[in-house]
């Protein structure tokens, strides 16, 4: 197969890597984390995803990406991480007057 | 053999055999398929079987409901699926072989969803409009069943030595039911236009079949017998098994709904 193998150190379930599934709903919007899930390789974890996650006609586009891949933040790193955008409310839109009538803003 | 005069001279009751054949095949896959939920090897693959039985037994309830109909009997399609003992059934004997280890079951699945891809694309310009309407539906189902069994049997073959040997086991196993898919009968020869000659489907089947068993490494195999008799109600041991499991709930609870 051409399809890249997941790295050999992603958590293993009986010896079948991790990967993260992204599914865009339809045209104009973007992909969507909808889980994770259990396959040997990229192709399988593709049609793995299809059968999991779009049964009720969910998608238009998947994307799988290894969960090995995926650098987090960590929970230790929260507050220099997250807490100085507390108390910056000048960052939200909330200062504009929106005019009359206009209903996709 | 009686035609009625309203059907354009269609032969109905050949019609109707041939109809209740291809119901049948879907209707037992899809049952034998549906016994390896909370069996199959991950979730994700047991969700995988349990749709691509779904989609056999939505092909099948069309397929039943509409060879009842052509009967004129008053049969429906839980009448046909759940009442008929097994010398009415008209399924290949390949449908109803024990699903084995996995390999044997992807064995069966490849050999099958290669033959219907090529018998639905082919019923798309039949002269019946219900079988054209369905295979339009049908023939999409089935190419994803195709490319699933594919994706195994590459895996398998081309895997371990244990997983090669235990998918060349399997399809050893499953190939002398091959040549009962693709004979010819009056039945299929009486509705030329509107049934698919099986004759004609197996040089792109084999085309199909043999490229990927050539990729993942496997031999073909060369059976030194071969079933007959499906089609006419002749049928293996396993489908005296496997029908009381399907139609035991509908006979002691008639008419059973949830």
């Amino acid at each position: 197969m051409t399809t890249p193998d997941a790295p050999a150190s992603t958590s293993a379930r009986k010896g079948w890597p991790l990967w993260e599934v992204f599914i865009r709903a339809r045209r104009g919007l973007s992909h969507q984390h909808v889980g994770s899930l259990h396959a040997p390789d990229a192709a399988m974890a593709l049609r793995n995803a299809r059968d999991v996650y779009t049964r009720r006609g969910e998608g238009v586009s998947i994307w799988i990406v290894p969960s090995a891949a995926i650098t987090a933040s960590s929970p230790d790193e929260k507050d220099p991480f997250f807490d100085p955008a507390m108390d910056k409310a000048y960052r939200h839109p909330t200062f504009y007057d929106v005019p009359e009538g206009v209903s996709h803003l | 053999m009686t035609s009625s005069p309203s059907a354009q001279s269609v032969d109905q009751t050949a019609l109707t055999t041939y109809v209740l054949g291809l119901g049948d095949d879907a209707l037992i896959l899809a049952q034998r398929l549906g016994e390896w939920i909370t069996r199959a090897p991950q979730i994700e693959e047991d969700i995988a079987l349990g749709n691509i039985a779904l989609d056999l037994l939505g092909q099948a309830r069309t397929l039943l409901s509409y060879a009842g109909e052509l009967e004129g009997a008053g049969r429906g399609e839980d009448d046909l699926a759940f009442l008929r003992d097994e010398r009415e059934f008209r399924n290949l004997q390949l449908v109803e072989i024990e699903n084995g280890d996995f390999a044997v079951t992807m064995a069966r699945q490849l050999i099958f969803s290669a033959y219907q891809f090529e018998l639905y694309k082919a019923l798309l310009t039949s002269a019946d409009t219900t079988l054209s309407a369905l295979a339009a539906k049908a023939v999409k189902e089935v190419d994803y069943h195709r490319d699933h069994a594919t994706q195994w049997v590459l895996r398998l073959g081309d895997g371990t030595a244990e997983s090669h040997d235990r998918m060349q086991a399997a399809l050893n196993q499953v190939w002398p039911y091959v040549e009962e898919i693709f004979e010819g009968s009056d039945t299929t020869a009486t509705l030329a236009g509107i049934a698919a000659d099986p004759t004609a489907l197996r040089p792109a089947w084999s085309d199909y079949v043999e490229n990927v068993i050539a990729e993942a490494t496997l031999t073909m195999p060369t059976p030194k017998w071969r079933s007959r008799g499906g089609r006419t109600g002749y049928h293996s041991e396993n489908l005296g098994h496997l029908l009381p499991d399907m139609q035991n709930l509908h006979r002691s609870h008639p008419g059973a709904t949830w």
